[in-house]
């Protein structure tokens, strides 16, 4: 592997002594698409929020570049699962980051423009976000996390509940972010998409890393028995 | 009957003591919710957007002193205007300054409470925007406040309305001064008390006017920002 983007070491996490995440130790190489995968309550969105320095974990250290998550954030660009949106105009959303980094105005319109394209959403720039389709929404969502050309973008869950046709669209939108050169890493549930997506995948099973390999060995070759059994609907 | 029809010439007429009256009322009002709302309106957001030592105290606070007895705020503030008050030095007391600050200090807590109600689910969709863009405490209170800003414009109206339909504080800090500090409400109380009701009626229903205005505006920001928020317009 190359200079690792995103370094976890010793990482662990506890809400009143139970531990809901950890031990972890997970490099995770500066390019491409790493698909977190696990069944419900493996930690996933949690260990998601921890690389991001939203939370600062109970145990370990989390460094991105060689620099602490927390101090780092907005050099990263994060997409929820539930797509929080300012309730303002798309093209106002776009600029809500650009305007978090201070980034001067006179390069926004350009980055806000290359946004709405990548996205698809150049025609509804001016409607409001409330307005958007839910496949809209999370290809906004991507948007608003690439819109200031962050040096990797996180994202929960991106194509949950999502028709084929958005789903499509979206995962368009993430290998064109991730051509770009930005880090992909994204929690997801469904298999399929990690299979046309990722280019290296990590398993969490009850709060811990169950499986790290590339997708292509990952797929093509037996797991562990706990990682087959969440592949095979068991777990 | 004749007082009635007398009261409406008074206002078609442009009577002078009449809408000096008035204008003195509005001047005094409005300065008030200005004051009000510069203090009022961060502090609610602020209230509704961190969490620090003192919050839970300052919500309890604004939420009970919503429906402070207006002569309650009066005699506080006559006592601290009066000359042996520790700001007797202004020599504030009956004038309509002293009014302004007796009027600011009723809706402060109006204003502070009902922009805290309308900014908390701003921010409660807000907050994890805020968190992933590492967004300043200063920009998120800007952001917040200006996207609930319906909501906001509604309670500097109920501020408003509060002000300049209340009697107790301006009469006892501004002592009703024929020209000087002599306002609707206290005018209404002088002359109806003088048996002289075309000035009353003429005024109250200049105040019936102003709380539909008010009551018509509240309602037509609630459906604007509603319309804006679900994207209809």
């Amino acid at each position: 592997m190359t200079a690792p983007v995103l370094e976890m070491r010793g990482l662990s996490y506890s809400v009143r002594d139970n531990r809901l995440l950890g031990p972890i130790d997970l490099r995770l190489a500066s390019a491409g698409i790493t698909c977190i995968l696990g069944p419900n309550g493996a930690g996933k969105s949690l260990f998601l929020s921890l690389a991001h320095g939203m939370f600062e974990p109970d145990a370990g250290s989390v460094v991105w570049d060689g620099a602490p998550a927390a101090t780092t954030r907005q050099s990263r660009g994060y997409v929820f699962q539930s797509t929080p949106m300012l309730r303002r105009s798309v093209r106002a959303n776009l600029d809500f980051p650009l305007s978090a980094r201070r980034s001067p105005h006179g390069a926004r319109a350009a980055l806000i423009d290359m946004a709405l394209e990548t996205a698809r959403l150049t025609s509804r720039a001016n409607q409001p976000a409330a307005a958007l389709s839910g496949g809209e929404r999370q290809r906004l969502a991507l948007a608003q996390a690439m819109v200031a050309k962050p040096r990797a973008i996180l994202l929960d869950e991106p194509g949950a509940s999502l028709d084929p046709a958005s789903q499509c669209a979206l995962e368009d939108m993430v290998r064109q972010v991730a051509a770009s050169g930005t880090k992909v890493i994204m929690t997801t549930h469904d298999l399929a998409a990690a299979k046309r997506l990722a280019d290296d995948v990590v398993v969490f099973i009850n709060g811990t890393i169950a499986a790290q390999s590339a997708a292509d060995a990952f797929f093509t070759t037996p797991q562990p028995a706990a990682v087959a059994d969440y592949m095979e609907g068991r777990l | 009957m004749d007082a009635l029809a007398t009261a409406f010439g008074m206002l078609v007429g442009l009577d002078p003591v009449l809408w000096s009256v008035i204008g003195l009322s509005l001047r005094v009002s409005l300065s008030a919710v200005l004051i009000a709302a510069i203090i009022g309106a961060p502090l609610g957001a602020l209230l509704a957007t961190r969490r620090f030592r003192g919050r839970q105290f300052l919500i309890m606070v604004s939420g009970a002193f919503m429906a402070l007895p207006p002569v309650v705020v009066g005699l506080a503030v006559y006592l601290m205007l009066s000359r042996a008050g520790p700001l007797g030095s202004l020599g504030l007391l009956f004038t309509p300054g002293a009014m302004i600050i007796a009027q600011s200090l009723l809706i402060l807590p109006l204003i502070t409470a009902l922009t805290r109600q309308v900014v908390t689910p701003v921010y409660r969709d807000y907050g994890g925007l805020f968190a992933a863009h590492n967004v300043s405490p200063m920009l998120a209170l800007r952001v917040t406040l200006w996207d609930a800003r319906f909501g906001v414009a509604t309670a500097l109206l109920a501020g408003f309305g509060r002000a300049i339909s209340e009697v107790g504080a301006v009469q006892i800090v501004g002592g009703n001064i024929a020209g000087v500090t002599r306002v609707m409400t206290t005018t209404i109380a002088l002359e109806t008390s003088k048996g002289n009701l075309e000035m009353a009626l003429a005024l109250g229903m200049v105040l019936i006017v102003l709380a539909l205005v008010i009551n018509v505006a509240i309602m037509a920001l609630g459906r604007f920002g509603q319309r804006f928020e679900e994207a209809r317009i």
